[in-house]
């Protein structure tokens, strides 16, 4: 057993845990917080992605006893039903989602994306390396790909992100 | 209410809420991770124990013993369970093979035990200490060995494993133009992104599962059926469901296993079937080797279409029904088909969306596209002349609506079919040979019973109560729309609550007979609470409206809520269905449009852009619809570029059973989809006049890519998945 | 998973005092690999040493013009940093090629090295695999094997190593360095740090145990056009059938990596003097000694194809 602290969506959490224990059981089977999905656990569907200070990470590979002292944000984290973040409320708007099971995930991830693309991080489609990369249809599909959804969604998430995306911010 | 004669002008003809572009009711809980899944109810079990699932190391055999006593002294360890000290088990009625194996194994993966532990970390360590030693015995696992001996399937309704109509063989050996192909399509994955899993708790003999199911009402039956439990004794709860596309229509081992869990730990207990063990323990979309046959005359008219498929499935399983469509979809006087069986010991093969149409319609619309080519003709005008109004088993059976020509026009104007280079390998981008291609999209209408009840309180809220599931499909919001259409009030006003056996039975989700089915479920309960209401508020006229949370007639207005005001009016009622689905064929039609691009060099195929157009009925709600079509062509998309259960065929079993090897399209694979549905209402299907959509989606999308990568390259592939490797030997040089 | 014990090292010798003293200790950084491979119990370590707080997290220009790249910088920072992606654009793409942005963001320069096969019967514990259990046959020999290695391999194993972060390395003749528990270090040229399987698959690196990656130094500038053609299934998320790693001068010479074939990054320096003549001319020489199964031949004029197009790209 270890202890571990971190701070959850603005709230610090101290656990007393098996040292086996991932970020992503921490937070579903420990603190209940189960909008964070296990999908595969093993790093092949992006479900459990959350933002640890401030990238988003596979939770499902990391221990939660490595993550002292961070900032771990969840899906919870971004919005509630009463009060959403945009891109939740654009996810609903333009259907980006069916099952809802991959969803948290695909949120997590496109908010995080569009910091990505502010920072200029290039993607494996970014045609100029030494340019600024900029939010076109296939950088955000590029950039979405570790994030599954079996429903097929992707179009409709494209639109979503996208509209975000234009706003500004 | 019986529904035996076409449907004429009713409440849902108003179209205030049906019809419109519905944001899902259910939205924010699911974007804001609210939605609670099956292993997720912390509130309801909080002590809930965890169980991991040890499956089997061989694809055949037995089980020679087991050594439990390292596992049983882990840190933690609660309870296992094996076959041997769980008490005898029945099968479920939808089961073929037994959802916890031993002594003897019939597939790989084939649950042995569960281990039960405090934590999750305890328990899939001690999973780890759980010593098997099998006898293995020798198994068939490969079709095209199987296929010489396949046996003729059992017939079972109106599916015959052999169909023939005037003379096939003479007039395909007289036909002037002839083609005879065989197709074949692998074992497909449904690969949903929630697992399967469950959470049961005991209160006496009393069981409540917590679960992720599709048909509410027959897993409940099996449950109890394989626990051998009266079946009011168990209650299922199934309000979110991670994605099902067949996979989830059944009990399942993570069910069993957690109730078996649960009675030896004397506590609850929670199963979630790990990853890598789901790809041979469930059910997967079995392969089939179709032969297809059509002879046509000069003028483009088939004269003689025949289509056989073999599959292969364990003991008692069911062939892949990949012959159905070609009953149906096109004109020609002599038909045949047939399925034939064969013995495979891996793992079970089932429904996955769209069975029997999806693959089969991968094989049909290459053989379609072949030979329009073979005739000269374009492959719409081909399918156009090869149309038919009628049942072409029997020409005096009508399809109650039948716009397949429609769609495929309208598609081609839409997509800028006529820009297609007719002759391939011609058109170029850059590194790209770029090409087109088109299929029909087709899938039977299915009627079945399904039940609601409906609730109105005294703030004229109204409550809809049915066992109808959604599994992404957007049921709570249809459901939701059809209720506030038939008691005239806003979607606020109307709750929806899903997925409980407690509730009315309704159709389920699967064959995409759920939207229709459990709409229609809910009018028929929703008539009946209206008459309700009108008794109760002294309306005597045959005229009232129901309007803006207000009833009225004449000149008098009343608000609904007023009729509850003595207390709660409840109505409940099933839709049931004569004999219109004899006297016309019910059927959906589409047609897919595929651009892509082919790397000149690498033999890389990606996706442009692609169209499909729909006509299926009234569509209840464009904007859930979309997403169930746009879905079902992703889920095409890999069908025809990449899935494939790849089977180790010396000791049986598919090994790439996890999400990265089984690989399914992702957001780069995907380019903006688009979807247009044909204005069309079916008073034949059901007084809410709508048809199923989901599986319609995905029926012909792998075979308009087949035909789109031939006309980019001249290469006809006629075995699934078209992957680079099939082609990059015929490629020109680069 | 086995039960481990855990540990955070805040200095390099306390990493190495840790791992010295224990026999089944492993070192951890972004553990995208090996927490995967712990699940499943394909690794059994029964002390993890976490080594995030060393410090390796800097990308430093070297004396002689060159970059030395901490290990423990992740896979985004590395495909992000101004100076890779000017000067060693070879890097950047492979790296950009892997994995998701989930995983590049934990993933880490000397974890990316070190990552494990992919083969299925690797990742299946109910079957034979003499890189997991070493004398227990290869179940991929004979099973399916389209993913497998084409050259390099041996009777024992015929798995490929997975990185595409390592063919660029390869390419640009990186240097690994290491710090031993003896607190001793040593520089690996890439070309030594993955072994072939022959009759040891078990061991991929020639890494002692103990031995920490620290950093990976780039050389000077290498110049030419740097191209990394990743082909696969899946647009995205998916490991390479077939990758080629090419740095291209004007004058049509150049060096070549090439990934998805073999045990190890793939380059033979004396295919690279046929670059003027062409992908046939090199890939011939590069895949001398071929052996390839029924359902993985098609590789062979993959790399031949593939290295054509990326000779095609670069004279623009």
């Amino acid at each position: 057993m270890a202890t571990v602290s971190f701070s959850v969506n603005g709230e610090v959490r101290a656990l007393k845990l098996d040292t086996r224990t991932t970020l992503l059981d921490a937070l579903r089977e420990h603190l209940h917080l189960t909008g964070t999905k296990k999908g595969c656990d093993h790093g092949q569907c992006g479900a459990c992605t959350v933002i640890v200070g401030g990238q988003r990470i596979n939770s499902c590979l990391t221990l939660a006893v490595m993550h002292e002292g961070e900032t771990v944000t969840t899906i919870e984290g971004l919005g509630t039903p009463e009060q959403m973040h945009p891109m939740q409320t654009a996810f609903v708007k333009h259907d980006g989602f069916q099952c809802g099971y991959c969803t948290p995930g695909q949120i997590c991830s496109a908010v995080a994306v569009l910091d990505e693309i502010k920072a200029g991080i290039p993607s494996h489609v970014t045609g100029d390396l030494n340019a600024v990369p900029h939010l076109t249809n296939a950088e955000l599909r590029e950039r979405m790909s570790g994030n599954i959804c079996r429903c097929g969604a992707y179009s409709n998430i494209a639109e979503a992100i996208t509209e975000i995306a234009g706003r500004p911010a | 209410m019986k529904f035996d004669t076409p449907a004429t002008t009713n409440p849902i003809d108003q179209l205030k809420v049906i019809g419109h572009a519905t944001s899902r009711i259910e939205g924010p809980l699911k974007t804001t991770g609210r939605a609670t899944y099956a292993y997720e109810w912390h509130d309801r079990a909080a002590s809930a124990a965890y169980g991991y699932i040890v499956g089997s190391a061989i694809a055949k055999g037995r089980i020679a013993s087991m050594d439990l006593s390292r596992a049983k002294s882990a840190p933690g360890i609660i309870a296992i369970v094996t076959a041997e000290n769980a008490g005898k088990l029945g099968k479920g009625n939808y089961n073929t093979a037994k959802l916890l194996g031993g002594p003897d194994i019939d597939h790989y993966h084939q649950a042995v035990a569960v281990v039960v532990a405090e934590t999750f970390e305890q328990a899939r360590a001690a999973a780890q200490l759980v010593k098997v030693d099998y006898t293995a015995a020798k198994g068939s696992f490969d079709l095209s060995a199987g296929r010489d001996g396949a046996a003729k399937p059992p017939g079972r309704g109106d599916n015959q494993a052999d169909t023939t109509v005037g003379d096939f063989p003479g007039a395909f050996a007289s036909a002037p133009v002839q083609l005879d192909a065989t197709y074949t399509t692998p074992d497909q994955a449904h690969a949903m992104m929630e697992p399967h899993a469950s959470m049961a708790s005991w209160e006496g003999d009393k069981l409540t599962l917590w679960t992720s199911n599709q048909m509410i009402a027959w897993t409940t039956g099996d449950v109890a059926k394989t626990l051998g439990l009266p079946k009011e004794n168990v209650r299922l709860i199934s309000p979110f469901i991670g994605g099902g596309f067949g996979g989830k229509l059944f009990l399942r081992a993570d069910a069993v296993l957690a109730a078996l869990g649960a009675r030896a730990a004397n506590r609850p207990v929670k199963v979630a079937m790990q990853r890598p063990l789901m790809f041979n323990n469930t059910t997967h979309r079995p392969a089939t080797i179709q032969r297809i046959r059509i002879g046509a005359g000069r003028d483009g008219k088939i004269t003689a279409i025949g289509h056989e498929s073999w599959s292969g499935n364990l003991p008692e399983g069911r062939p892949e029904t990949a012959v159905n469509q070609t009953r149906l979809l096109y004109a020609g006087e002599n038909r045949m088909t047939a399925l034939r069986l064969a013995m495979l010991d891996l793992p079970e093969g089932n429904a996955m969306r769209a069975p029997g149409e999806a693959p089969g319609m991968m094989a049909l619309e290459i053989a379609m596209d072949e030979m329009a080519e073979r005739l000269g003709l374009d492959p719409i005008e081909f399918r156009a002349r090869n149309d038919t109004q009628v049942d072409p088993e029997h020409p005096n059976r009508p399809f109650s609506q039948r716009q397949l020509v429609e769609c495929m026009r309208i598609g081609a104007e839409r997509f800028g079919w006529s820009k297609r280079n007719a002759e391939p390998g011609k058109q170029r981008d850059g590194r790209w040979l770029v090409g087109m291609g088109v299929a029909a999209a087709f899938r039977n209408n299915l009627l079945m019973k399904s039940g609601a009840r409906v609730r109105l309180d005294g703030q004229g809220r109204v409550t809809v109560e049915t066992d109808m599931t959604d599994i992404g499909t957007g049921s709570y919001t249809i459901i939701a729309q059809t209720a506030a259409e038939m008691m005239g009030v806003p979607l606020d006003k109307v709750v929806v609550r899903l997925g409980d056996s407690s509730f009315p039975v309704s159709a389920g989700s699967g064959g995409q007979f759920g939207a229709n089915n459990s709409t229609s479920g809910v009018y028929a309960a929703c008539v009946k609470l209206r008459e309700a209401v009108a008794q109760k508020l002294g309306f005597n006229s045959a005229e009232i409206a129901f309007t803006d949370g207000q009833v009225s007639s004449g000149n008098r207005s009343v608000p609904l809520g007023q009729a509850a005001s003595g207390g709660e009016l409840s109505a409940e009622d099933s839709i049931e269905y004569g004999d219109l689905a004899k006297t016309h064929q019910q059927s959906t039609f589409g047609a897919h449009f595929v651009e892509l691009g082919v790397d000149v060099a690498t033999a890389e195929i990606r996706v442009r852009r692609m169209l499909a157009v729909c006509a299926a009925g009234r569509i209840l709600n464009p904007k859930t619809a979309r997403s169930q079509v746009i879905g079902a062509m992703t889920m095409g998309v890999g069908a025809a570029l990449m899935e494939e259960l790849a089977v180790d065929k010396r000791n049986g079993f598919f090994v790439n059973h996890d999400l990265a090897g089984y690989e399914v399209p992702v957001h780069a694979d995907i380019p903006h989809q688009d979807t247009i549905f044909l204005d069309e209402t079916d008073p034949m299907s059901s007084p809410m006049k709508a048809k199923g959509i989901a599986e319609l989606g995905i029926c012909g999308v792998a075979a308009a890519l087949a035909n789109a990568i031939y006309n980019a390259t001249g290469i006809r592939v006629r075995d699934y998945p078209i992957t680079l490797d099939k082609l990059l030997d015929h490629m020109p040089d680069a | 998973m086995k039960p481990f014990t855990y540990e955070k090292a805040n200095s390099p010798a306390a990493a190495a005092s840790a791992a010295a003293g224990r026999s089944n200790a492993k070192f951890i950084a972004g553990g995208t690999n090996l927490l995967d491979l712990m699940k499943l119990e394909i690794e059994t370590p029964s002390h993890l040493i976490d080594v995030n707080g060393l410090g390796f997290d800097k990308i430093e220009p070297t004396s002689d013009g060159g970059l030395r790249i901490g290990a423990l910088v992740r896979n985004t920072a590395l495909a992000a940093d101004a100076r890779i992606r000017r000067d060693y654009g070879l890097l950047s793409r492979a790296l950009l090629a892997g994995a998701s942005g989930q995983l590049r963001n934990k993933a880490t320069t000397a974890g990316n090295l070190l990552q494990r096969t992919r083969c299925p019967y690797f990742y299946d514990t109910n079957q034979p695999c003499n890189k997991r259990n070493p004398g227990s046959g290869c179940a991929a020999i004979g099973g399916v094997t389209r993913q497998h290695a084409v050259i390099g391999a041996s009777d024992a194993c015929i798995a490929t190593h997975p990185s595409d972060m390592a063919i660029a390395m390869r390419a640009l003749d990186a240097t690994v360095q290491t710090a031993r528990p003896d607190g001793s270090i040593r520089d690996i040229p890439i070309a030594d740090l993955h072994r072939l399987p022959g009759d040891t698959p078990h061991l991929e690196t020639t890494l002692t145990p103990g031995e920490l990656i620290t950093s990976v130094t780039l050389p000077k500038l290498v110049g030419g056009t740097h191209i990394y053609r990743k082909v696969r299934d899946r647009a995205s998320y998916a490991f390479a059938l077939v990758s080629v790693g090419a740095i291209i001068q004007r004058d049509g010479t150049g060096r070549v990596a090439v990934g998805g074939i073999a045990h190890k990054p793939w380059r033979v320096e004396a295919a690279e003097a046929e670059m003027p003549h062409g992908a046939k001319a090199v890939a011939a020489r590069l895949l001398e000694g071929a052996s390839p199964t029924k359902e993985n031949a098609f590789k062979l004029s993959l790399v031949e194809r593939t290295l054509g197009a990326v000779l095609t790209e670069a004279k623009g």
